[in-house]
């Protein structure tokens, strides 16, 4: 998890937030981390005054939706901010994350009943081959036509959905699983009401992917990702597969959205055909957009604003597509890389490479460089 | 300002890192470090044919776009160890013959043939691997990449973590980021941009895009590095300098095809030249012959009206 170095239009405020920490050593960075994790898992027991949402909405599960949407943000943003696929049906792959946890866990299924935590990786893989299945085809397009292609596949997933009998419509699946455990009395601590628990569970899953992904960001796969984005063609010419990672991409998205999607189904132990519409979708991709595609503190930005705004003032929640859109057009006019723009860290080494040739810390990129600055034209 | 953990390459004293310590060097100090990055930026890849024999032979390449025969038959060869100039007027077909070459367009009808071996219907990247790499007219770099993160993209080419190695950080991840890390800052070096490595490509100035694109193509371990119009808005100064850089990459054990219009850049540096004209070879041989040519000649100043009759 780290902050940025922002484009070039930043105000010099934002800017040396950014060099701040990136000059800082890994301990002062741990240093910081560390209580902040530790404030982030409390949030739900603290119920501090003025963030909370009650009495209009109960806090912690307003807190396990704001983690849900970080992680859909997070697996989106692996498609849409790193590659550079836009992906209007990524609701789809939720979708199927979420049927996948009822057709294994729920009693009003035929199939074999699983523990839900073993239904979690099961749920990945199920979206992984369907982000195969979709990609395969469709990756060949590039930009609004492979735009048109998600949107499309999107719609296919929540008709299937409505109208495939053993998918049970809008009568759904009733007592979808749950972790494991109970109280003292014998309730499960996993319940419907409760959303502390979901909220940890989630936070320490979202930590885990965050590691994954900036595993393969700063690896050989995050720079063809970001290759591809840049320049497609150029990125096959300099040696990248550009097929083989832009699947790569969809199907690691689709393995987090099918995540994400389980644990909703968890949740609320209940799954109909409701809440996979287009407009769902587009609210994932707004999180993205909003936060700063292409950054991962970004999209756990805008997801934050996405998921929180409309629980906390309930008043505004029914205009919340309204202001959503009028925000994302400000936005666009004024800021057009969202919040945060792009940066991503792209070498297991930088560190210590940026280090050794310029002797000064990480990434420092904008207009006025300061080693021309100080060393005026090596 | 604490020092590398890991200690990988040669200590660095100074506060401004490698690129102060360079300019406080000595000029022999200087020369020693060149000669080391050069031995890091060497080529030291095994080649079917030895110095001095064909390493990519196009053979009567033709490419036709409907009605337009951008090239007609075209066939020559090229030697390992040379710098082969590729010129023609404007729209002759030399970067149709990059593009033929290095997999963006299928040709019409004939070969092209690294080590003797056709390149065939290999993908794109499947040709770089093979040992084609180059830069573009129009500098087509990764702008929200660093300097240094574009080089290490075309070291990515000859590197085999998978995405499976890179979600577990395998040995071999390792492994192949730290060499491609210590290949991509002396490359940096080697084409002299160093200093500016951390900066965002798009945020560099020309003729340091420029260089990154050749170090770019460089980083892929080419058998043959093609190079179209690299001088392209470069003063004399800097042509200048961009002629020893290019010698200097052929010194250093590489095959060089360059596309250019400046004739004197053209005439300084290469040791042979094909001639293009409306798709057609019309000459090849060393500059002093093309100078003399006089189909040459009237390509590229016209001829005479009364002349041709």
């Amino acid at each position: 998890m780290t902050t940025t170095t922002t484009k070039t239009t930043t105000t010099t405020g934002r800017r040396s937030l950014g060099e701040w920490w990136n000059n800082l050593n890994r301990f002062q960075q741990w240093a910081i981390l560390i209580p902040l994790v530790v404030f982030i898992y409390a949030l739900p027991e603290l119920n501090p005054p003025i963030i909370t949402t009650e009495p209009g909405y109960d806090f912690p599960i307003a807190m396990f939706e704001v983690a849900r949407y970080a992680l859909i943000a997070i697996g989106l943003n692996v498609v849409v901010g790193q590659a550079g696929l836009l992906d209007l049906g990524y609701v789809g792959f939720f979708a199927i994350g979420a049927y996948v946890a009822a057709l294994f866990t729920s009693p009003d299924s035929a199939l074999t009943k699983l523990p839900f935590l073993a239904v979690l990786p099961i749920a990945m893989a199920i979206t992984m081959v369907f982000g195969v299945i979709l990609g395969s085809p469709t990756l060949r397009l590039r930009g609004d036509y492979l735009a048109i292609v998600t949107l499309g596949f999107g719609e296919i997933v929540r008709l299937l959905a409505d109208n495939l009998e053993p998918l049970r419509g809008n009568q759904g699946f009733q007592q979808v699983g749950h972790p494991p455990g109970t109280h003292a009395d014998g309730t499960p601590i996993f319940n419907n009401t409760d959303g502390t628990p979901w909220y940890w569970l989630t936070v320490t899953i979202i930590i885990l992917i965050l590691v994954l992904v900036g595993n393969l960001e700063r690896s050989r796969v995050g720079r063809s990702w970001v290759a591809i984005r840049d320049d497609e063609d150029a990125a096959a010419i300099m040696g990248v597969n550009t097929f083989k990672f832009k699947i790569w991409a969809f199907v690691i998205g689709a393995a987090i959205g099918g995540l994400s999607g389980a644990l909703y189904a968890g949740q609320l132990a209940f799954v109909n055909n409701q809440k996979f519409d287009v407009v769902t979708s587009m609210l994932f991709l707004a999180a993205v957009i909003l936060g700063g595609s292409g950054n991962k503190v970004g999209v756990i930005l805008g997801a934050i604003i996405v998921a929180y705004i409309p629980a906390r003032f309930l008043g505004i929640a029914e205009y919340r597509y309204l202001i959503f859109g009028l925000a994302l057009i400000v936005l666009m006019i004024f800021r057009p890389q969202g919040l945060l723009g792009a940066r991503q860290r792209l070498l297991t080494y930088g560190r210590q490479a940026y280090q050794r040739l310029l002797g000064r810390g990480e990434q420092i990129s904008h207009d006025a460089s300061v080693s021309t600055d100080r060393n005026g034209g090596v | 300002m604490t020092q590398p953990e890991n200690g990988n390459g040669p200590e660095v004293k100074a506060e401004g890192g490698l690129v102060a310590e360079l300019q406080q060097m000595t000029e022999a100090e200087l020369a020693e470090h060149e000669a080391e990055v050069a031995e890091v930026v060497a080529s030291d890849r095994e080649m079917a044919v030895d110095v001095g024999q064909t390493l990519l032979e196009i053979d009567e390449l033709t490419m036709r776009f409907g009605g337009l025969t951008a090239l007609d038959s075209v066939s020559f060869g090229i030697r390992r160890g040379e710098i082969l100039g590729l010129i023609g007027p404007n729209g002759a077909g030399k970067t149709t013959c990059f593009n033929a070459m290095t997999g963006v367009y299928r040709p019409t009808s004939g070969r092209v043939l690294l080590e003797g071996k056709p390149l065939g219907k290999l993908a794109r990247h499947n040709i770089t691997r093979r040992g084609i790499a180059r830069t573009f007219q129009n500098i087509r770099l990764f702008g929200e990449m660093t300097a240094l993160e574009n080089v290490v993209v075309g070291t990515d080419a000859r590197h085999k973590t998978s995405v499976m190695g890179a979600l577990v950080r395998s040995p071999r991840h390792f492994r192949e980021e730290k060499a491609a890390i210590e290949r991509a800052m002396a490359l940096l070096d080697f084409v002299g941009i160093v200093d500016r490595a951390a900066d965002k490509a798009k945020n560099l100035p020309y003729g340091y895009q420029r260089r990154l694109e050749i170090a770019r193509a460089l980083a892929t371990e080419p058998k043959l590095l093609c190079l179209d119009e690299p001088a392209a808005g470069f003063n004399p100064i800097e042509k200048e300098e961009l002629m020893g850089l290019i010698r200097k990459i052929r010194d250093d054990g590489y095959t060089v095809l360059l596309i250019e219009h400046d004739m004197k850049l053209v005439m300084g540096v290469t040791d042979r030249i094909v001639v293009l004209e409306f798709g057609k070879k019309i000459a090849e041989g060393v500059p002093a012959e093309i100078r003399e040519n006089p189909a040459v000649i009237a390509a590229y100043l016209g001829v005479p009206d009364d002349d041709l009759a």
